[in-house]
């Protein structure tokens, strides 16, 4: 690891100050992706913010909606009672994050910021429709995913927190990559208050998606049967050592049943 | 049995060290004025090296040195060598390519060392390291083992083909005759996956120069210091022996990757001296443990079982290439010959039994024992062999197994190895009650109705261990001999010192040695410590691999202790004033027959010690006593492994329902720690079954599986918990009747855990590792069969 700048400042104002000078800044927050990457030399930032004086962890449970500060861990979010009750699908997910070292340090706004096309998080954001706080802007999950590692962030801009719509129901399946325990394929399905589903896939592509066809089908009838004609295709589908693009195809359909069948 | 004796489940003396963070490591030592290298390594599979520009990187702050091959040959330090000699069929030697400590104009693997920079710091050394420039033109690779006669990209020069020999054992014809006249033949296409063998400890190394004494000492994760003393001054030519002092303390497992002498300790000792006799320290980054370690397995076989018409086998005939990587390592060479083909009659009485192996270099890292090291790689051969022919002889796999065990010993089998005692159907019979084989039937209805598949599958190993008859293996090839040397140094006070060339990386000597003297002496448990690992302190040694620290480490203890015994009865009789003769000694005390005179172990110890009592011009003062062991023949532990698994069709996850293993190890010393060795063996043979695989990119070479995020080891939660047993015929070549249990849990369960696959999915045949993906595309398969 090289050298840098080591920085930790107490406000959102400061940080992004911070950034706006820094020859080459990185945010940190759990660091579970940053610091491998700086480790093995992928990574060689001037500056280092340190996020974790900024204290922005905590859930708040509302009405309507589940807010959840960026610096919240995946442990915190699994163990939370209000999230447990309100999206027990996201709580889920959130404690099958990786390992319990992975999910005492992670972060909801780190992982979401990074965007790696495995991680789960990004599933619950694009399905459940929830909105990313910035400090700058509020943007919806619908335009925040851009691609792989690819995000609608500006260079300086630091997500402040994560909210997330109550739905009637919703539930999430991973299948873990035998050797990451990352999702080699993970689907989060959501029926809203007006009966209306969405259905993302992460892990599967090169970034977080929506499947279209599963979402008419679902739309009509939230349970598992409903898929019994959609057969989805391998084409633009992740392939590696660990599966091929028509099992990654496959496993889309299992996954999304079981997320039904989990569904809550 | 006392509470700490022979047969006690004595909990291990240095885990409390080693949980508590205790433990001294080789990264743990720092040494005064200590400086750091990094290696700069080959990026390529296979290259000419067209310069290394070296002068940004020695100009860069903290710099005290870059080295590279000019530097070795300069100094002419020697090149690693292969220690056994494999002879081919046709009567020429094995094709050993040169391997220097640093690249000479070629590399030929990922991973290959090539320089090292030595720095004040590791920072500084890495940082340098990277500006090294070399210039590389590559050259055609390939990186599979069944490609290696065929491809163009020729690995070393001496080896045309890259073919390092052809090496075969049996009798051909004998063989083929009884395939002419078989009733039935099964014939099985194996690939025995290569694994990276992720010990917990990255290797490590210091090398010091001491300018005043002209000597060197070397710290590093050894298993074996005194084969890396004696090879790195009789071959690498660095020093005499006597120069040289090797220290390995704590070692963080090896499962025999830490057996070999590698560059990196090489060149560790060697550039001290260049550096002003700076002590240089390296320390392996996960990354390079997985380039760099010496891998395991990589075998390509085609093997046959012939039987006649009623089930009995009548011969076996396999063909095996073996990768060997890039370099011969250390012990390489005998693997997939000595320490494999030797096994593949198994438990059964097998007639006649022809191998053929060709061993062949491929542009991979080295590939060399890692545990089992042959027996695992013979035990999935056989045992996959027979579970399928009994399948597709309609017979019960058990029945079929039964009715060919071998059951008259001394038994010769046609491959060399003479087994010596055994029971193989009571461990049969008794794995079978503990898995409730007769409930199988039911638990796969189970499993039907909830959507899954449900397998099982048995395994019957047999392997040799306790690494052996020098004179034998001696007449094979070796370079060395594999006997063991202990020293039981009694202090005056009676406590005791066991000095023993066998090293611990993991299992539990200081426990176990403990109590074979606690046992033999009488004295607490808690008064023995056992020294091992340095080359100053013990006289020499061979080392810990092949399941040998017990059966032939604890042997030579166990002579030296005989004449502890010898020595302190002739004290006693003169301090009791009685006849040698008349003197006994049971549970420590010493007593005169017919009297009421008794001495305690201790009293006798200070009275050797003080010397009053009897005439030093007949008995010499002191009680120290050494002992070298040469065994007499390999021992054979044996077993029976059964695996029941449930696999859901959807995602081709394979879980294990239950695992059961009986195993035949003699008498055992520490039921604990021998449960301990069996469990962790059996994870490790359930990682390669279902999990590990290394995985080179053909067309580029890379190594795939460099990380924890690509190359899956076995978890704690992929397994269940296991039912072990155990069966008992001591073994008649050691007066412990001990055998080997290090390395048994390895050996025997892939086979068990593939036959059980095989068996639920309904296939004669699956690769190894059965990951998810692969399973499903087994049931894809069955699928397409059944429209
Ligand atoms: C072994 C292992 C297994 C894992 N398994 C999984 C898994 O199964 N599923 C999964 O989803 N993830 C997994 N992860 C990733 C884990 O959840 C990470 O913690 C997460 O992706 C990043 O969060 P972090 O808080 O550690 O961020 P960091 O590593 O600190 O930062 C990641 C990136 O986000 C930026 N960043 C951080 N916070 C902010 C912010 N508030 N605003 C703007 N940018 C920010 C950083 O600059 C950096 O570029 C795994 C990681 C490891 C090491």
């Amino acid at each position: 690891m090289e050298n840098f700048n080591y920085h930790r400042p107490s406000k959102v104002a400061d940080a992004v100050k911070l950034m706006k000078k820094a020859k080459d800044g990185k945010y940190l927050a759990g660091g579970h992706t940053l610091v491998p990457t700086m480790k093995q030399g992928l990574a060689t930032p001037t500056d280092i913010i340190d996020l974790s004086g900024l204290k922005n962890a905590g859930v708040k449970v509302g009405a309507k909606s589940v807010v959840i500060q960026a610096g919240t861990t995946h442990a915190a979010v699994a163990a939370d009672k209000g999230v447990r009750k309100a999206i027990p699908g996201l709580a889920a997910l959130a404690g099958g994050i990786g390992d319990p070292h992975v999910r005492h340090k992670g972060t909801i706004g780190g992982s979401l910021a990074n965007n790696d096309p495995a991680a789960d998080y990004p599933a619950a954001c694009l399905a459940l429709g929830a909105t990313i706080h910035t400090n700058a802007r509020k943007i919806p999950a619908d335009k925040y995913f851009t691609g792989l590692f690819s995000t609608a962030l500006k260079d300086d801009e630091i997500i402040t927190a994560v909210e997330f719509p109550i739905p009637k129901k919703s539930g999430y399946a991973k299948f873990p990559n035998p050797a990451s325990l990352y999702a080699m394929v993970g689907v989060y399905v959501v029926q809203d208050g007006k009966g209306a589903a969405r259905v993302a896939v992460t892990g599967a592509g090169p970034g977080v998606f929506r499947q279209a066809d599963m979402e008419v089908a679902l739309s009509k009838s939230f349970k598992a049967d409903a898929l019994a004609g959609i057969a989805v295709k391998p084409r633009g589908l992740n392939s590696d050592i660990h599966g091929s693009a028509a099992y990654r195809a496959h496993l889309i359909s299992v996954m999304a049943r079981r997320a039904l069948a989990a569904a809550k | 049995m006392t509470g700490t004796g022979v047969g006690a489940s004595v909990k291990r003396k240095e885990d409390q060290r080693f949980i508590t963070g205790k433990g001294q490591y080789t990264d743990d030592i720092n040494l005064k004025d200590q400086t750091y290298a990094y290696f700069v390594r080959s990026p390529h599979a296979h290259a000419t090296i067209k310069s290394i520009n070296t002068k940004k990187a020695a100009a860069m702050p903290g710099v005290l040195g870059v080295f590279t091959g000019e530097h070795v040959k300069e100094d002419k330090i020697g090149g690693l060598i292969c220690g056994w000699a494999i002879t081919s069929k046709d009567g020429s030697g094995m094709k050993a390519g040169p391997h220097p400590i640093l690249a000479d104009g070629k590399v030929r693997y990922v991973g290959d060392h090539v320089a090292v920079v030595v720095a004040e710091t590791k920072e500084q050394a890495k940082a340098a390291a990277a500006l090294v420039d070399v210039k590389y033109a590559p050259l055609a690779h390939n990186v599979d083992a069944a490609k290696a006669m065929s491809t163009k990209a020729q690995v070393h020069d001496v080896a045309a083909d890259n073919r390092v020999y052809n090496w075969s054992i049996g009798d051909e014809g004998n063989t083929a005759a009884a395939f002419k006249n078989a009733a039935h033949v099964t014939k099985l296409d194996i690939v025995n996956n290569r694994l990276i063998p992720n010990a917990m400890e990255p290797r490590a190394a210091i090398g010091s120069y001491d300018t005043g004494m002209e000597a060197y000492t070397l710290y590093t994760t050894s298993q074996n210091p005194h084969v890396a003393r004696l090879v790195i001054s009789a071959f690498h030519g660095l020093c005499p022996e006597h120069k040289l002092r090797v220290i390995a303390p704590d070692v963080g497992g090896g499962f025999g990757s830490k057996i070999f002498i590698y560059a990196e300790e090489v060149v560790c000792v060697w550039v001290s001296k260049r550096v002003g006799g700076r002590p240089v320290k390296w320390t392996a980054e996960r990354t390079e443990s997985f380039l760099a370690d010496a891998h395991g397995r990589d075998h390509v076989t085609k093997a046959e079982l012939a039987t006649d018409s009623s089930g009995r086998i009548t011969g076996l005939r396999v063909h095996t290439t073996a990768s060997m990587g890039a370099y011969l390592s250390t012990f390489s060479s005998c693997v997939p010959t000595y320490l494999y083909a030797t096994l593949l009659s198994g438990q059964y009485n097998i007639p006649n039994i022809y191998a053929e192996v060709d061993a062949v270099y491929t542009n991979t890292a080295p590939v060399d024992a890692y545990r089992g090291a042959g027996r695992p790689e013979a035990t999935y051969v056989v045992e996959r062999l027979v579970e399928t022919a009994a399948r597709e002889l309609k017979m019960d796999p058990a029945e079929f197994r039964r009715k060919n065990f071998v059951t008259q010993f001394p038994h010769q089998t046609p491959v060399i190895m003479c087994y010596d005692a055994g029971d193989y159907d009571a461990s049969l019979v008794k794995a079978q009650e503990m898995a409730d084989v007769k409930g199988f039937a039911a638990r796969k209805a189970a499993s039907a109705k909830n959507g899954k598949l449900r397998g099982l599958g048995y395994s019957a190993y047999i392997e040799a261990c306790g690494i052996a008859p020098s004179a034998a293996i001696g007449s094979l090839g070796a370079g060395v001999g594999l006997w063991e040397s202990a020293e039981v140094r009694v202090n005056p006070v009676g406590s005791v010192e066991i000095l023993t060339g066998s090293h611990s990386h993991g299992q539990g000597h200081e426990t176990t040695f403990a109590q074979l003297v606690s046992d033999r002496l009488g004295v607490d448990f808690n008064n023995v410590s056992v020294v091992h690992g340095d080359t100053d302190k013990v006289q020499f040694g061979m080392g810990t691999y092949g399941s040998r620290s017990g059966a032939v480490g604890m042997h030579a203890i166990s002579k030296a202790l005989d004449k502890i015994e010898a020595k302190a009865k002739k004290v006693a009789a003169a301090v009791m004033e009685a006849s040698t003769d008349d003197v006994e000694f049971k549970n420590g005390t010493f007593t005169v027959k017919g009297t009421d005179k008794k001495m305690a172990f201790g009293e006798v110890a200070l009275a050797a010690y003080v010397a009053h009592k009897f005439n030093s011009a007949e008995i010499e003062p002191g009680l120290k006593e050494s002992a070298f062991h040469d065994p007499a023949n390999f021992v054979f532990p044996a077993g029976v492994h059964i695996c029941e698994v449930e696999i859901d069709p959807d995602t081709g996850v394979t879980e294990i329902a239950n695992y059961t293993c009986v195993d035949d190890f003699g008498n055992l010393i520490n039921p604990m720690i021998v449960e301990g060795q069996v469990q962790g063996g059996i994870v490790q043979g359930i990682g390669q079954a279902l999990a590990e695989g290394c995985v080179y990119d053909e067309s580029s070479g890379q190594l795939l599986t460099g990380s924890y995020m690509d190359y899956r080891m076995p978890r704690a939660a992929d397994v269940p918990s296991f039912n072990l047993g155990f069966t008992c015929t001591p073994c008649p070549t050691n007066p412990m009747g001990m055998k080997g249990c290090g390395e048994a849990g390895a050996i025997g369960s892939p086979p068990a855990v593939i036959n059980a696959v095989t068996d639920a999915l309904g296939i004669r045949e699956i690769a190894m590792p059965a990951t998810p993906q692969v399973v499903w595309n087994a049931v894809q398969g069955l699928k397409k069969a059944a429209e």
